[in-house]
C-alpha cells in the first residue's frame, strides 16, 4: 500500500507542477488544485500509514495518528478558499487584460 | 487581563476587522475612526508587551488551555515583542495615510487592513510550526485582497503572479511541515528543538530536506535572490498605504528564518546546526548586488523603492548569514530602521505622484510641484536615511553590521554593502533632481495634499531621527534579543516547563 500511496502522491505532484508552469491561467489553476491534493495526501501520510488501527485511542496500542487528520482538514479548508480566490482572480485578469495569459499578453505580440 | 496580553495583538485586530467587514456599508468616517483607533491601541499594546519582554522573561499563552507541546502556544520573547512594535508603528502610519482617500477606491479597506495585521502579528507570536503556516495564509489572503484594492490592469496582473507563487509556496510549506513532523513527531517548535537533539541518524536526511525546504518558503516571503522577481512589480503596483505595510511582509520571512533556524536548528541539533547559514550568506550577497542594479535601472520612483526593499532584505539576510550574536543584534537594529523608512518612502512616492499629475512617479520631466519644497525636504531625509548616510539611523545600522563581520566575511560584505549604499545614493539623487528640479515652466498644479498624508509620512520618517536619539537603548535591546536567540534553551525551558516528562 505504501508504494501505491507514494506513487499516487508523486504523480499528482508532478502533474500539478507541470500544469502550474503553463502559460495560461486555466491550466495554472488546475495545476495548483492538483498540487494541493498532492500536499493533502502527503500531509495525511506524515504520521505514517496505519491500516485497521483505532481512530480514537481507547487503550489499544495500535491506533492511527490523529494529528495529521486534523491538519489535513485545516489544509483542505485553506486550500479550498485559496482556489476559490485564484479562480475569481483569473477571471478578473481575463476580463481586465483581455486575454488569459499569466503574463497578461499573448506571446505573438512584440515586447514593448 | 495581564495574562491575556499575549493574545491581544491577534484578537484585537481580528474583532475590529470582523466588525468593520460586517458593517461595510456604514459611513466611511466611522470606519476610519475605528481603524485608526484600533491601530493606535495596538501600538499601546505593543509597548506594554515590549516593556514586559525587555526583562528577558519568556512567557507563553496556551490557546484554549491546552498545554504545550500538545496545544498551540503563542510565545512572547524579546524578538516577537520587537517585531510587533515595528508592525504596529508602521501600520499606524499607513492607516492614517490611507484616510486621505486611498481607502475609498475599493471596498473594505479598513477591515482587510486589520485582518492583515492579525496574520502578521500571529506569525510573529506563534510557537507552533503549523500555526505559523495558518497565520501566513491569513496574512497572505488579506494581502491578496489589499494588493488589488482599487483594481486596475497592473495591479491585477502583478496579483496573478503574486497569488500563484505564494500558493506554490504554501504547498511547499505544508510538505516541509509534514516531513519535519514525520521525522520528529511534534509541531511545537520548542519541542521539536528538544527532539532534534536525540534524532536517530536515519532521520537526519529527512530533517535536512524539510529544513531546507522551509528555507525556500521563507526565502520566497523574504524575497531572496532567485525568489524575489514577484516583489518589485507587486509592490510598485499596490496602493501606497498597502505597499508601505508590505514593507513588513518581507520581514515576516526574515523573522521566520531567524526564529526557526535559531530555535529548532540551534546548537543542540548537532550536525544539523545552522544548516541554512551558507545558503543565506551567499544568496544575500547576490541579492544585494542584483537589487542594486535594479535600483539603478528603475525608471519609476515606486519601482525604485521596491528595489530598495530588496536591498534591505539582502542586508538583513547577510546578518543572519554571519550568524554571530553581534550580527543578529545589528540586523535587528537595521530591520527596525529599514522597515519604517522604506514604508515612508512608498507613502512619499504616492504624494509626489499625486502632485505631478500625468507624469506620476515616472522619472521624467513633469510639471512643478505645488508643495515642492516640503516634499523635497522629506524626500531628502528619507533618501539619506535609506542610503545609510550619517547622521540618520541607516548609518548606525550599517556601521553595526560592518563591525559585526568576522575577518573572513569582511572582504565580501564590506564592498557589497558599501557599494549598494553608493548605488542607492546615486539613484536617489538622480531621481530627486529629476522630480524636483527638472520641471517644465508654468503653474504648479496637482491636488492639495490632505493633512493626514503629511501626518502618516511624518510619523514614519520621524522614526529615523528618533532611532538615532535612542540608539543606545535600542541597540542594548537588540543585543539582548540576539543573546536570547543565541541561547534557545531559555525559551525551550519556559515553554515546556509545566510538562515534566515529555512522552
Amino acid at each position: 500500500m505504501e508504494s501505491l500511496y507514494a506513487i499516487t502522491t508523486g504523480v499528482l505532484t508532478a502533474c500539478g507542477l507541470y500544469l502550474t508552469l503553463r502559460g495560461r491561467t486555466f491550466p495554472v489553476v488546475v495545476g495548483l488544485t492538483l498540487l494541493s491534493y498532492a500536499v493533502n495526501l502527503f500531509l495525511f501520510s506524515m504520521g505514517g500509514l496505519t491500516t485497521g488501527g483505532a481512530a480514537i485511542i481507547d487503550g489499544q496500542s495500535h491506533f492511527a495518528d490523529p494529528l495529521p487528520q486534523a491538519l489535513v482538514l485545516t489544509a483542505i479548508v485553506i486550500g479550498f478558499a485559496m482556489t476559490a480566490f485564484v479562480v475569481i482572480l483569473a477571471m478578473r485578469a481575463r476580463s481586465e487584460l483581455g486575454n488569459d495569459h499569466v503574463d497578461g499578453r499573448k506571446r505573438e505580440e512584440p515586447h514593448r | 487581563m495581564m495574562q491575556h496580553l499575549i493574545v491581544l495583538p491577534v484578537v484585537l485586530p481580528l474583532v475590529v476587522g470582523l466588525i468593520l467587514l460586517r458593517t461595510r456599508h456604514g459611513a466611511m468616517r466611522t470606519h476610519r475612526t475605528v481603524g485608526v483607533a484600533a491601530t493606535a491601541l495596538l501600538v499601546v499594546v505593543a509597548m506594554v508587551m515590549l516593556a514586559r519582554a525587555a526583562g528577558g522573561e519568556v512567557t507563553y499563552y496556551a490557546l484554549g488551555g491546552w498545554q504545550p507541546p500538545f496545544g498551540i502556544v503563542l510565545v512572547l520573547d524579546r524578538l516577537s515583542a520587537l517585531m510587533i512594535m515595528v508592525t504596529s508603528v508602521l501600520a499606524l502610519g499607513c492607516v492614517i495615510f490611507a484616510c486621505a482617500g486611498d481607502d475609498e477606491r475599493g471596498s473594505n479597506f479598513h477591515g482587510l487592513f486589520q485582518l492583515q495585521l492579525v496574520g502578521i502579528n500571529g506569525a510573529f507570536l506563534t510557537g507552533d510550526l503549523f500555526n505559523l503556516f495558518v497565520f501566513f495564509e491569513v496574512l497572505l489572503l488579506a494581502s491578496y485582497a489589499l494588493l488589488i484594492h482599487g483594481g486596475g490592469k497592473s495591479r491585477i496582473q502583478s496579483a496573478v503572479h503574486y497569488v500563484v507563487l505564494n500558493l506554490v509556496g504554501s504547498s511547499l510549506f505544508l510538505i516541509s511541515v509534514g516531513v519535519l513532523y514525520g521525522a520528529t513527531g511534534t509541531l511545537n517548535m520548542a519541542d521539536m528543538a528538544v527532539r532534534l537533539a536525540e534524532l536517530p541518524a536515519e532521520h537526519r536526511g529527512l530533517v535536512t530536506a524539510g529544513g531546507l525546504m522551509l528555507l525556500v518558503v521563507f526565502g520566497l516571503k523574504a524575497a531572496i535572490l532567485p525568489l524575489y522577481f514577484w516583489l518589485p512589480r507587486a509592490y510598485a503596483a499596490a496602493p501606497a498605504p498597502v505597499a508601505a505595510l508590505f514593507a513588513i511582509m518581507t520581514k515576516v520571512g526574515i523573522y521566520a528564518i531567524l526564529r526557526v533556524y535559531s530555535l529548532i536548528f540551534g546548537e543542540q541539533a548537532g550536525v544539523l546546526e545552522a544548516l541554512e547559514r551558507p545558503w543565506v550568506w551567499w544568496l544575500s550577497l547576490a541579492t544585494m548586488v542584483i537589487a542594486g542594479i535594479g535600483v539603478l535601472a528603475a525608471r519609476d520612483l515606486r519601482l525604485m523603492v521596491a528595489y530598495l526593499v530588496v536591498i534591505s532584505v539582502g542586508t538583513l539576510l547577510a546578518g543572519i548569514g554571519m550568524g554571530s550574536p553581534e550580527a543578529v543584534s545589528a540586523l535587528l537594529f537595521y530591520l527596525v530602521h529599514s522597515t519604517l523608512i522604506t514604508g515612508a518612502l512608498f507613502l512619499l512616492a504616492e504624494m509626489i505622484g499625486l502632485q505631478r499629475g500625468k507624469a506620476g512617479t515616472r522619472l521624467v520631466k513633469g510639471r512643478p510641484l505645488r508643495d515642492g519644497r516640503l516634499l523635497a525636504g522629506l524626500f531628502f531625509v528619507g533618501a539619506i536615511a535609506v542610503a545609510g548616510l550619517p547622521p540618520l539611523s541607516g548609518a548606525i545600522g550599517k556601521a553595526l553590521l560592518l563591525d559585526a563581520a568576522a575577518p573572513w566575511q569582511q572582504p565580501w560584505l564590506w564592498p557589497i554593502l558599501l557599494g549598494t549604499g553608493l548605488v542607492t545614493l546615486v539613484a536617489l539623487s538622480r531621481a530627486g533632481s529629476t522630480l524636483f528640479w527638472r520641471s517644465h515652466d508654468g503653474e504648479a498644479g496637482g491636488e492639495a495634499l490632505l493633512r493626514s498624508r503629511w501626518l502618516g509620512v511624518g510619523w514614519l520618517l520621524a522614526a529615523s531621527p528618533l532611532l538615532v536619539a535612542l540608539a543606545g537603548p535600542v541597540s542594548d535591546y537588540t543585543r539582548a534579543t540576539a543573546d536570547q536567540l543565541a541561547d534557545p534553551n531559555g525559551l525551550v525551558r519556559a515553554v515546556l516547563s509545566d510538562v515534566g516528562e515529555s512522552p
